[in-house]
């Protein structure tokens, strides 16, 4: 397993008023991701857990790619992975963020 | 594009634990406990170098059925195979025992839900895995025994096995479909001990016509048979919570007398096809082959019934 954090800034704080919401199960290939609006301003925070090691360059680009793509600006996601494609992890990331700001 | 009907009927095999609370409660109004954020996980994955779960694999909390309160519990099949584990163990008994306690309160509800989706204990923290089924089955006879239902549902992937199993016969009633299992030993475990000869697991139709959800219904070990859709579990158990039966002396007379005369009717019985036949029905091979409607239709028509429980 590894453990590591990405900080980034988005360019804007991301909307709606969700507190915070979960996608994805830790299953084999797949990952859960838990996303919490807890960061100051356009902050975003990446806290992973995964059973793969060696990949934190893929997951700095996706994450880096994700954040140009939707801006999820005060939210907080914790990752965990079990093996999980790059591919699936931008879908559970983007399903994640539509969750949170689609959230009553 | 998803098919039509697949957007207004979701599998409840395919469905995540999270899905089949929201299809089976009304809609907005689940209240989960110790939910993802709380992060109660299992300590002792990481010894193992494996990822853990925010919620161990298992949810519960409260919600409403056609207006009415009820307690839930999802265990997600597909994280560790939807085990019983210190963590998750530790939420279904606490649901159970708060159940109990609030009977006859205004905190009370009207039954409990068991979306049973698991292969048994975790092998990684088996004694605690252990414990918990333990737990678990004495807290779910106490919430019988103040006279609120437990209505398990079992059709997810990893089906109900191990302790699972015997945790779903300990129900008021079941309800499964197809897709659904029910067993104890697992197929794989039994060929482990016994040799292919006996139970051969990758035989897929052998494993469903053994365990699957039509010869658990025809034969008793479930109650309702529905469609595999979420709706079809959700009204489900609507219906079956009326329909429990008390938990008395009298119920687990009745119900050993059931499994008594099963035994002996059956019990010299090599493969499923073998009991059908004997039980009399009309095309015992094709029990496994027609659709969910025929099926339907062929348990109304033959009034199967096994009451007790």
């Amino acid at each position: 397993m590894e453990t590591f954090t990405i900080r980034a800034q988005a360019r804007a704080s991301l909307p709606g008023t969700g507190r915070q919401a979960i996608v994805g199960v830790v299953a084999s290939g797949n990952l859960e991701v838990l996303l919490e609006r807890s960061e100051t301003g356009d902050a975003v925070v990446v806290d992973v857990t995964t059973s793969a090691r060696g990949f934190r360059a893929v997951w700095e680009a996706v994450v880096a790619d994700f954040i140009a793509r939707s801006s999820p600006g005060g939210v907080r996601f914790s990752i965990h992975d079990n093996g999980a494609r790059p591919d699936t992890v931008t879908l559970r990331l983007l399903q994640g963020v539509k969750l949170l700001e689609t959230q009553p | 594009m998803i098919p039509e009907e697949i957007v207004r009927s979701p599998s409840w095999y395919e469905s995540s634990a999270r899905n089949r609370i929201a299809g089976v409660l009304d809609a907005d109004t689940f209240h989960e406990i110790l939910g993802p954020a709380e992060r109660v996980m299992s300590p002792h994955l990481e010894l193992f170098d494996l990822p853990p779960a925010f919620d161990d694999g298992v949810i519960v909390g409260r919600g409403q059925l056609d207006g009415k309160p009820v307690a839930i519990i999802a265990q997600e099949g597909q994280f560790m195979g939807g085990t019983f584990a210190e963590v998750s163990g530790a939420k279904i008994v606490g649901l159970l025992r708060a159940v109990t306690a609030a009977a006859g309160t205004p905190d009370g509800v009207s039954a409990v839900l068991l979306l049973l989706d698991t292969g048994g204990v975790r092998l990684q923290e088996a004694n605690a895995g252990e414990l918990a089924v333990s737990e678990t089955v004495r807290a779910l006879l106490g919430v019988r025994a103040a006279g609120i239902p437990v209505v398990a549902l079992v059709g997810g992937r990893a089906g109900a096995f191990g302790g699972g199993g015997i945790v779903t016969a300990c129900c008021s009633h079941v309800v499964i479909s197809e897709q659904g299992r029910i067993s104890v030993t697992g197929p794989e475990v039994i060929e482990t001990n016994k040799g292919a000869e006996e139970f051969d697991s990758r035989d897929r139709a052998l494993v469903w016509r053994v365990t699957g959800g039509r010869s658990r219904v025809l034969l008793g070990g479930a109650d309702s048979y529905v469609k595999g859709d979420v709706a079809s579990f959700r009204a489900a158990a609507a219906r079956s919570r009326n329909a429990a039966p008390p938990f008395t002396l009298e119920t687990m007379a009745a119900e050993q007398e059931r499994l008594e005369k099963r035994l002996s009717s059956y019990g010299d019985c090599r493969d499923t096809p073998e009991i059908w036949a004997r039980a009399g029905l009309a095309d015992p091979a094709s029990v496994p082959d027609i659709d969910d409607d025929a099926f339907l239709a062929l348990l109304s028509e033959r009034e199967i019934k096994h009451d007790a429980r």
